[in-house]
């Protein structure tokens, strides 16, 4: 084990120094700024989308007879309009701690609470998230007034409170957090693959793979070499996060502070956003070096590159279904299948609180991460040291 | 007891042993059969044309690839890459990180073989000095002609003072002066105790160095031995010259005798050179010139291998 590592280690230093001291390192830093860009877009529709799916409800805390006269006002609204168009109504009876019923129903999830509507018809008060929310604010106004049976603009003026950073994010601001991670989590681990997959190339055109070979294990070539991309990456993420964080001071205010936090909050979110980043990589890293240890030119990588990309999309999508459903049969799925098991964690992070099913993740995934490079290390092994004839596909392996 | 110590001082005399090794490539068999056994200490050639399983063999030996069927022991150990550490290994294929500093990529290798890295590049600028390209030391691989990269790969590949040092084809692309130059390092590296084993299908090489030799063809060792005893398979040639063209003399050469210009040329007869000369100057052949030559490791080859690949080494030998 110990000559393992240390064998690993001479190999991972030798291709991280020759990566970032290179001056093509440059570029891999400046490269997110497009999947950044693309992240931002589909992460605005993703919210767009969410935001349409789970529409705010508003809880409108009132006697029954209230709530009766207020719902068949929003009936007859829905009917002109259609339902999309309309407000949620749920109807909850008035407790003796108000304010605690308040803080309580919006904290709730299921329903999601925007806001809540309680006082009486003729002293309304509305309390919820609502800075950004106009539409709410009006569509409830014009609900009382059509329950009072008054004309537009002759209601009572209902008194608005903002207690977003009270009570803390929606649910919507959590989603968006989970579309953002995974989609920075995916285009990170696309744009790795196919430099881990020419990994190998150089070796290969150099010749220099025997010397390793007869060296060290296998083992040891492929965890340096993963390892070196790694923590090469890792580098890059620190430099982008801290260009990111910069960033977001100098053009949004209250700067990074401003983020809707994720539910495990933002220290725990980081660091398992780093693990899930390290296992995602290894995870697709391992297998993508397995497939790349297969080309033998640049061309075979690049010709390579386009079903992988294929691959890893669907992956994204099917990690990405998890989202505002990660109790959902397919996200489970989606959370055991060890290749989009990182990204929906990662949407798991962002919005729900719980931390043991993540430390069980990480555990499955560190297992199918040793899989695969075991797996890896035979398949390279059987494979691409050999000489003699070179054998036809379909009998791959039997070398 | 006394036969584990019989075992231990065997596996003392012997680096390097392999038992009907095996390799198969789908339905080809690259190599069929090999055993071999090479002493500690000695300077051991495996001869043969491309193509006949050398570099298969040797892969196999030092644990790059695993063989179909048969077993290998290297340095006492039957897994060859636990021995990793005590060997030293060329390649067939020659390969340096273009980018790497000569130096670097000496002490790159001895890391790869358990040498701390300072040490390693302390002792790549010693061997680099010694080998005249000190002034080369801290410059790209890329910038080095094809014979220095060379020179340098085998000084990585002795550079952790390995105890087996493995060279496939070392001589390929070596201009005259480099190969003395190997030549040397490589007797220099026995005397220090190293065991060398190296493939060439150049025959002079092997004549000049090896001490035992395996004649590999077609993946089958055809022969496996000394150098002398290889030798010994053939009798030695005569070539008789006489100012008499015909007489009793004749009765005293072959049937097989054959003529090169004025000379005879025949295999020495059972009994020696004594009774053929009595019988010659008996017989009044009147001797001219009589020269009993040894054969060379290349007639012992032919007569080894056949033909065919003797005929295919010298095509290599002449690419």
């Amino acid at each position: 084990m110990t000559r393992l590592l240390r064998s690993a280690f001479v190999i991972a230093r030798r291709d991280f120094t020759a990566t970032v001291l290179s001056k093509t390192f440059i570029f891999f830093l400046l490269a997110p700024l497009f999947p950044a860009a693309m992240g931002t877009l589909f992460g605005g529709i993703g919210a767009r989308v969410a935001a349409q799916t789970e529409r705010p409800a508003v809880a409108v805390v009132a006697p029954q007879a209230e709530f009766k006269q207020i719902e068949a006002a929003h009936d007859e609204m829905t009917e002109a309009l259609g339902d999309g168009a309309i407000v949620k109504l749920v109807g909850y009876s008035p407790e003796p701690d108000l304010a605690g019923q308040e803080k309580r129903l919006l904290a709730n999830r299921s329903p999601p609470i925007r806001a809540v509507l309680s006082g009486s018809l003729d002293h309304p008060r509305l309390v919820g998230s609502l800075a950004d929310d106009p539409a709410t604010v009006g569509q409830v106004k014009l609900l009382i007034e059509r329950a009072q049976g008054r004309d537009a603009d002759q209601g009572p003026e209902i008194d608005v409170s903002d207690v977003k950073n009270v009570s803390g994010p929606s649910q919507s601001d959590r989603v968006t957090t989970a579309w953002g991670a995974q989609a920075i989590l995916f285009f990170l681990t696309l744009m790795l693959s196919t430099m881990v997959m020419s990994q190998l190339i150089e070796e290969k055109s150099n010749k220099i793979i025997e010397v390793i070979a007869a060296a060290v294990p296998i083992d040891a070539m492929f965890v340096g070499k993963l390892f070196a991309m790694l923590t090469a990456s890792v580098l890059a993420l620190i430099v982008w996060i801290s260009a990111g964080a910069l960033l977001l001071q100098v053009i949004k205010h209250g700067g990074s502070g401003s983020l809707p936090p994720p539910a495990v909050g933002w220290p725990w979110f980081l660091l398992l956003s780093v693990i899930y980043f390290a296992m995602n990589y290894l995870l697709f890293g391992a297998a993508f070096l397995v497939i790349g240890a297969q080309a033998s030119t640049a061309r075979e990588v690049q010709t390579m590159s386009l079903p992988v990309t294929f691959a890893q999309m669907l992956i994204f999508a099917f990690a990405a279904t998890a989202i505002n459903a990660l109790n959902s049969p397919t996200a489970l799925a989606a959370a055991v299948f060890p290749l989009s098991s990182p990204l929906t964690m990662m949407a798991r992070g962002a919005e729900q609180p719980e931390i043991w099913p993540h430390l069980a993740a990480i555990l499955w995934q560190a297992l199918w991460v040793a899989l695969i490079l075991r797996f890896g290390a035979k398949l390279f092994r059987r494979t691409v040291l050999r000489s003699g004839p070179r054998l036809p596909w379909w009998k791959f392996g039997r070398a | 007891m006394l036969r584990q110590a019989q075992h231990e001082l065997a596996e003392e005399h012997i680096a390097v042993q392999a038992t009907d090794l095996v390799k198969d490539f789908g339905d080809t068999r690259a190599v069929d059969g090999v055993s071999l056994a090479v002493p500690s200490g000695s300077i051991y050639g495996l001869l043969g044309p491309n193509g006949a399983g050398k570099t298969t063999t040797l892969r196999m030996l030092i644990g790059i690839i695993d063989p179909s069927s048969g077993t290998r022991r290297v340095l006492g150990r039957n897994r060859p890459l636990e021995a990793a550490p005590e060997i030293g290994y060329l390649p067939e294929e020659r390969g340096l990180y273009p980018a790497m500093h000569a130096r670097d990529a000496i002490a790159f290798m001895g890391a790869l073989r358990g040498l701390p890295i300072a040490e390693g590049r302390r002792r790549a600028d010693v061997l680099l000095g010694e080998h005249n390209l000190g002034e080369w030391a801290k410059k790209p691989i890329r910038s080095l002609s094809k014979g220095m990269a060379q020179i340098v790969q085998l000084l990585g590949t002795i550079v952790h003072k390995p105890r087996l040092i493995v060279l496939d084809e070392p001589f390929a692309g070596l201009d005259a002066i480099n190969q003395a130059r190997l030549e040397d390092l490589i007797r220099r590296e026995t005397r220090a105790g190293a065991t060398v084993l190296f493939s060439t299908h150049v025959i002079a090489h092997a004549e000049r160095l090896c001490e035992q030799v395996a004649i590999i063809a077609k993946g089958k060792v055809a022969f496996d031995g000394r150098v002398d005893e290889a030798r010994a398979r053939l009798r030695p040639i005569v070539r008789l010259r006489t100012r008499a063209a015909d007489g009793p003399w004749r009765e005293a050469i072959p049937a097989n005798a054959r003529r090169e210009g004025h000379e005879y040329v025949f295999e020495l007869p059972e009994g020696g050179p004594e009774p053929l000369l009595k019988a010659l100057i008996d017989g009044g052949a009147g001797i001219e010139t009589l020269a009993i030559e040894r054969p060379g490791l290349h007639d012992a080859f032919v007569a080894i291998a056949g033909d065919s690949a003797a005929a295919a080494m010298e095509q290599e030998k002449a690419q």
